[in-house]
């Protein structure tokens, strides 16, 4: 079973990728479970969302303390949230951000976790594909790179079927969404 | 095309909705509320796409939308509501008025702690508040449970020998908002299933008149009371029925409640909705060091399945009882206080102790599970009815214990108990 | 009167609970001639015909449709529903009726 952790604020749709991450398990045979914690409900609070992906029936309803996989979709959380509590060494962070790696690795080493740290700037690639700030796309690119639970372009075939369903009446924005993917793919650090 | 069953993925809500899109009842007032809000509003939209042609009314108020539910139903209408937490609350005189009434009609209850302190997550004491209202009550572990309970429900409440509202319930958060794996049955099947709704009195009858919802002086108050307990004694058998009906179109098999891995069980676990999954792997774990445990999930808790509970829990030395609600009586929680009456009715020796846990969404872990057992082993042994008396709470944070040493402190008058 | 048994006329007080309709619902129509309810009242009223037009005014006023009318004629109180409200006396505009304390 693979666990992963997301953080992000409230609005910034980090829910909504750990839902989208346990959708494209589901839709290639995994078993997936995808759910939020809700703090505060006003835009902006810290939130954590979670999935879990298995091959065998998922029935745990718990939280998530040890997991395999961090995404911060909100680098502002580093200093004021616990990121990296409980995250496995042999396991990774993924922060969205524009800084340059070494110095988001140096600020995550200096929480004490010793395991890879990747950096994905969202933003950019968002604003360049789809010219404007929605990081679910390239967060979830990241993830799936990093996780390597399924192969890149059976995600990216499962991803369009996805999109074309969702957005049926916004057809437009569903070749900046899979460059969004797909240039997420190619820019993960 | 015949149609097939689906596997899905869908949060607890969406399954909900979408049994109650493919039941297409004929009335729906709502009113919304976290975590439930989600029913109505996705429900709307299949009424406004045309999937059903339920009369939707949005309302101003949850005890407008129980007694809304409540007018449809007797002018014989197929009906439901769904609420959550202060929703429920708000509803309490209209759940009698419709069990009094032998009115039958459905509830999607989406448990959520009550006020105060104001909180949304999950835990039952809105449904367990609710409990004495004359209303049928089945919970779900799962997303699969909720949907499945929702396509059973009116086969239940509008069964002659029944004529009683059904809760369908599902906890807040954790199922409602977690989408997980799940295998949705063909629009017709549950169609047939449920079958066309054909009430013998009902006010919009055109050949007949009726009278509803009489003053009955205590001449008659006492046997109108037995009369109505009558429908929630015959619930139990009926359930099962409807049970036995459902696992030949979907497979899965229901009854009062699970029974996991409680064959050769010394120690048993009794709980209620989705902690019984976290309990599971918590079980095989212990299993796997040779622990003999297991569990029971409550699925139905009105009608109260005593005698069968009692029966599957005659042969273990202990038990926890799992109360996700504070009953504020001193003595711990409702399924605490049903649960030890079944057993002293049945003589079942067993050492039980009654643990609080999981109130405002606190989340209960596997390791809990496993702990909580091992601390039940260490108190059975002792032996001492000292140690079963009351109720434990889980998790709680102390001050005779900073390191958190412990999994459950006592409920006693005194402050603290010594770690 | 229809003598068959109506579910009004099973509710009395001695019946047992198995005996009662499901929630107590009623279904049969217009079952208040069964119950003599005019028992609960201190005053009644009575009708002077020798002061009456035949205006009919009295008889739609009248809650408990205590007050027959026949070919067009209002006849003598049928006091076994009237609960002496005294609408009747108030919508006369004869005097034709006044309230009596009852003996």
């Amino acid at each position: 079973m693979i666990e992963i952790r997301w953080h992000g604020r409230g609005g910034q749709g980090a829910k909504t990728a750990a839902l989208l991450l346990a959708e494209v398990a589901f839709k290639i045979g995994k078993n997936a479970q995808g759910f939020p914690e809700y703090g505060p409900e006003r835009m902006g609070a810290p939130i954590t969302a979670y999935d879990r992906i298995s091959d065998t029936p998922i029935r745990v309803h718990s939280n998530i303390y040890d997991p395999d996989y961090v995404v911060v979709v909100d680098e502002s959380l580093i200093d004021s949230i616990d990121v990296t509590a409980g995250l496995k060494e042999d396991g990774a962070i993924i922060v969205n951000s524009p800084r340059d790696k070494a110095e988001v690795e140096a600020q995550i080493r200096a929480k004490g976790y010793n395991g890879r740290v990747y950096t994905i700037d969202a933003r950019h690639i968002s604003i360049h594909t789809l010219g404007r700030y929605f990081p679910n796309s390239p967060m979830l690119a990241a993830v799936v790179k990093v996780s390597g639970f399924i192969d890149e372009n059976v995600f990216l075939e499962n991803m369009e079927a996805s999109y074309k369903h969702k957005f049926a009446k916004k057809p437009e924005v569903i070749a900046g969404n899979m460059e969004a993917l797909r240039m997420a793919l190619r820019e993960l650090k | 095309m015949e149609e097939n069953k689906r596997r899905v993925q869908l949060s607890g809500n969406e399954a909900v909705a979408t049994a109650l899109r493919q039941i297409n009842p004929d009335v729906f007032p709502a009113f919304p509320i976290t975590p439930s809000t989600e029913i109505p509003q996705y429900f709307s939209n299949y009424v406004a796409n045309g999937l059903v042609d339920t009369e939707f009314i949005p309302v101003e108020s949850e005890h407008s939308s129980m007694s809304a539910a409540i007018g449809a139903s007797a002018a014989g209408a197929r009906s439901l509501t769904a609420t959550s937490s202060c929703g429920l609350a708000l509803m309490w005189e209209e759940l009698h008025v419709a069990a009094s009434n032998r009115l039958p009609l459905a509830l999607a209850l989406v448990c959520r702690a009550l006020s105060g302190p104001i909180n949304i997550n999950c835990d039952h004491s809105d449904s367990m508040g609710a409990r004495d209202c004359g209303w049928i009550q089945i919970y779900a572990e799962d997303n699969q449970e909720a949907y499945d309970n929702m396509v059973q429900a009116f086969r239940i409440s509008e069964h002659a020998d029944v004529r009683l509202p059904i809760m369908i319930c599902q906890d807040g958060f954790i199922t409602s908002h977690a989408v997980m794996d799940m295998e949705l049955l063909p629009d017709k099947a549950v169609k047939d299933f449920v079958g066309e709704y054909e009430p013998e009195r009902y006010l919009l009858n055109e050949n007949g008149t009726m009278a509803l919802g009489p003053y009955a002086i205590t001449d008659y108050y006492m046997e109108a009371r037995r009369a109505q307990a009558q429908g929630i004694l015959n619930a139990k058998k009926v359930i099962l029925d409807v049970a036995r009906d459902f696992e030949k179109i979907s497979g899965r098999k229901y009854g009062l409640f699970e029974e996991y891995r409680m064959e050769d069980a010394e120690f048993a676990m009794v709980l209620i909705g989705s902690a019984a999954g976290t309990a599971k792997d918590a079980v095989d774990k212990m299993r796997e060091s040779g622990k003999k445990v297991g569990l029971i999930k409550i699925r139905v808790f009105r009608p109260f399945p005593a005698e069968e509970l009692a029966a599957a829990l005659s042969k273990v030395r202990g038990i926890a009882i799992m109360d996700r609600s504070e009953s504020f009586s001193g003595n711990g929680g409702p399924i605490g206080g049903e649960l030890t009456q079944a057993l002293y009715h049945a003589r079942c020796k067993a050492f039980t102790v009654n643990y609080m846990y999981g109130l405002g969404g606190r989340d209960l872990q596997v390791i809990h599970v496993e702990e909580i057992f091992e601390e039940l082993m260490a108190l059975a042994a002792t032996d001492d009815p000292k140690n079963s008396v009351s109720y434990r709470y889980v998790g709680l944070r102390d001050v005779a214990d900073p390191d958190h040493k412990q999994i459950s402190y006592l409920c006693k008058p005194e402050n603290s108990e010594q770690a | 009167m229809d003598k068959k048994t109506t579910e009004a006329q099973k509710l009395h007080v001695k019946c047992a609970w198995q005996d009662l309709t499901e929630g107590l619902t009623i279904t049969d129509a217009a079952n208040s001639v069964e119950f003599e309810t005019g028992l609960w009242t201190t005053v009644k009223p009575t009708f002077h015909p020798e002061k009456c037009k035949q205006c009919l005014l009295c008889a739609p006023a009248c809650p408990d449709s205590c007050i027959p009318v026949k070919d067009c004629k209002r006849g003598e109180f049928d006091l076994a529903h009237c609960k002496g409200c005294g609408i009747c006396v108030a919508s006369c505009p004869f005097g034709a009726i006044t309230m009596e304390v009852d003996a």
